[in-house]
């Protein structure tokens, strides 16, 4: 191994850990400036009208606003490397608090929603692959292309009216009040603590209740997956090994099997960590068709008070998040493709 | 004429499935266009009218002749809101493509020709712009404009504009930092034509070519973004405009009750319009993704060899059925 062309793990991982410093600091600047800088005072938005000149001042004051935006800027920076993510303005919570009280709803449904998408896109993504422009290909990519293009609210709707109401099922919130009630918070995760308390309706409560947001949010990821494993087969069906691997006679299932699929599954996994930006988005709108109590209807509900700091808070949070899941693909890549390490 | 025939390159050069859903594509699209002209004539309403001939509409009616597909809770036609929404996706994403095309084709171009730290900082920002999950992007940005310009279509399509445009920015940049060092730059130079006259004669050219296809895939997610913000009520109010997201949001609240006419046309609209844009946009990349490409084999029609040689040979049946094996 050559000392100048790199090439090892571990400094392939340094390196792109040392790259997220810059990243990070260029999307906390991007938020600060765009929620800072940009015209409108995030007190006058949020309760403008409601108080006299002066009291609006004195909270103004009070938050730190009057200060010059350079100095509201370096504090900004030193309170997200302290992993202080300020404050709300309207009821006055830590948002890390928030985050803790509503990211575990938001976390079990993206978990959900991921196995939903992958259980069911791998294989009809394979199937439409190996059998390329036959009756399961059109069928199966169109498949792809609906769940893709139907709005996660609009899967939602037909859900509560068509599937929800006939079969009883509930269309809003994590569990009934009963359960939440009973259940001991000790991970702030519903679905963890109720499994924790054993207690078998409450189980069966929460994962009725999970069903449907589970299944909307999953069936957007599907699209996603049916179309990329589906190209992926055909590019690699097309590789000299797949092509000596059927001269030598192996069937063309077990090729597609176990020659093909692995490499296909390469380029998935980048996309996956790709489709963590694209999860939480639609997160955000099955939280709010389900009226399921995470992070994203915080969100919204905060976004609807005009509440600048939650959303400042809420958005770092979501930003660095995303940046930290784009480096741990990278690294699980290298960790399987050795090309990837340069 | 010519340009016809490069405009029709695309549907004429694939075959088979290809073929038929970019042709699908483009008629859903272009129904959805006309339903965007010709909305005053279309629709039966106005988007945002609850009274006609002196009486109200019923609230949440049932589809009948006189509504076709009933009136939701605020009383409006559903039928004609879903004419109008047209109009509002087609305006608000031809909008922020505009904007995207004259911010990130200049920009790229600029950033990509001159290099320095100008092309540093704005790659910088432009890749934590794309980082960014785009969906909260642009809810930051649309809470952002209602809070100054108020929500309107240009307050929206500006939004949309921020997510989309690194992308532009990004491919125009790449192909003029390769494209600059061709010879053909080299030769305008040395013939003394200035920065901007390389730029606007020489590289403009060469660089645009793949922004219609971005402009496509891209025109399909804008309309997804459009209605997710218009659900979460940070796009446009139902007084100002026809939004088949806002409508649906209305509509979730009576879902419940069975009441499945205000929200199944409007979202049935989102899912033709977005699948027909889709399967433009995946018609194109199967044609010019050389990866994907399968190009339609011309019939190559040999003089027989009985012509030729005289008497019939047994191979000829076999060469012709070679061919059409080929061609398939």
């Amino acid at each position: 191994m050559s000392r100048s062309g790199g090439g090892s793990l571990p400094r392939y991982i340094l390196q792109r850990v040392l790259l997220v410093i810059p990243m990070v600091w260029v999307i906390l600047t991007l938020v600060f400036v765009v929620l800072r800088v940009a015209p409108g005072d995030p007190i006058s938005a949020a309760v403008g009208g409601k108080i006299d000149a002066q009291a609006l001042n004195q909270r103004k004051e009070a938050l730190g606003l009057n200060r010059p935006l350079i100095v509201q800027y370096w504090d900004y920076l030193s309170q997200v490397i302290h992993l202080n993510f300020g404050t709300t303005f309207t009821d006055g919570q830590p948002v890390l608090r928030v985050v803790r009280d509503n990211g575990g709803a938001t976390l079990s449904l993206t978990i959900a929603a991921f196995l939903v998408a992958l259980v069911v896109g791998i294989p009809l993504g394979l199937v439409a692959g190996r059998y390329r422009d036959t009756a399961p290909d059109v069928v199966i990519r169109l498949f792809g292309i609906l769940s893709y293009a139907a709005p996660i609210f609009f899967v939602g709707f037909l859900l509560q009216v068509y599937v929800a109401e006939p079969l009883g099922l509930p269309t809003g919130g994590a569990s009934d009040p009963m359960t939440a009630f009973v259940v001991q918070p000790h991970t702030h995760i519903l679905l963890i603590d109720v499994f924790l308390s054993g207690d078998g309706s409450a189980i069966v409560d929460v994962l009725k209740h999970l069903l449907l947001p589970a299944l909307t949010l999953g069936l957007l990821i599907c699209g996603v997956f049916i179309r990329l494993v589906r190209v992926n087969i055909l590019q690699t069906m097309q590789a000299d090994y797949v092509e000596a691997a059927e001269a030598r006679g192996i069937s063309r299932g077990r090729v597609t099997r176990h020659h093909a699929l692995r490499n296909a599954l390469v380029p998935v996994i980048t996309v996956v960590g790709l489709q963590f930006a694209l999860l939480l988005g639609g997160a955000v709108l099955t939280e709010e068709t389900f009226n399921w109590p995470g992070l994203g209807q915080k969100l919204v509900e905060y976004i609807d008070d005009r509440d600048y700091g939650a959303v400042q808070g809420i958005v770092t949070i979501f930003a660095i998040a995303v940046v930290i899941v784009s480096v741990l693909v990278d690294i699980v890549n290298a960790m399987i493709d050795p090309r990837v390490r340069y | 004429m010519r340009l016809l025939k490069r405009l029709a390159a695309p549907v004429t050069d694939t075959t088979g499935l290809a073929r038929w859903m970019l042709l699908a594509g483009l008629v859903i699209t272009l129904v959805f266009i006309v339903l965007a002209v010709f909305a005053p004539w279309i629709a039966t309403y106005g988007f945002a009218q609850a009274t006609a001939h002196g009486h109200d509409f019923a609230k949440l009616s049932r589809p009948d002749g006189q509504h076709w597909f009933g009136t939701d809770r605020l009383e409006f036609d559903v039928y004609s809101r879903v004419v109008w929404g047209a109009r509002t996706a087609i305006e608000v994403v031809a909008l922020s493509i505009v904007i995207c095309v004259v911010v990130g084709v200049p920009l790229g171009l600029v950033s990509g020709y001159f290099g320095g730290w100008l092309d540093r900082v704005l790659v910088l920002v432009m890749d934590a712009l794309f980082a960014f999950p785009s969906f909260l992007l642009a809810i930051v940005f649309s809470f952002l404009l209602t809070n100054i310009v108020g929500g309107s279509v240009i307050a929206v399509s500006l939004s949309l504009s921020v997510i989309y445009v690194p992308q532009y920015y990004r491919v125009v940049r790449n192909t003029t930092v390769s494209a600059k060092e061709a010879t053909y730059v080299e030769a305008a130079r040395a013939m003394g034509a200035s920065d901007w006259v390389i730029m606007r004669r020489y590289l403009f050219g060469n660089v645009v070519q793949s922004v219609p296809v971005i402009g496509t895939l891209n025109a399909a997610d804008a309309i997804l973004t459009l209605a997710g913000l218009g659900f979460l009520g940070l796009g446009i109010q139902s007084t100002q405009a026809a939004e088949w997201g806002h409508d649906l949001n209305r509509a979730l609240a009576d879902a419940g009750s069975g009441i499945w006419w205000t929200g199944l046309y409007p979202g049935l609209a989102i899912v033709l319009l977005v699948t027909g844009l889709t399967l433009v946009g995946e018609g194109l990349n199967e044609t010019l993704n050389p990866t994907l490409r399968r190009r339609r084999l011309l019939p190559v029609v040999l003089p027989s060899r009985a012509a030729l040689m005289g008497p019939a040979d047994a191979d000829q049946d076999q060469s012709e059925q070679d061919q059409k094996e080929e061609a398939r």
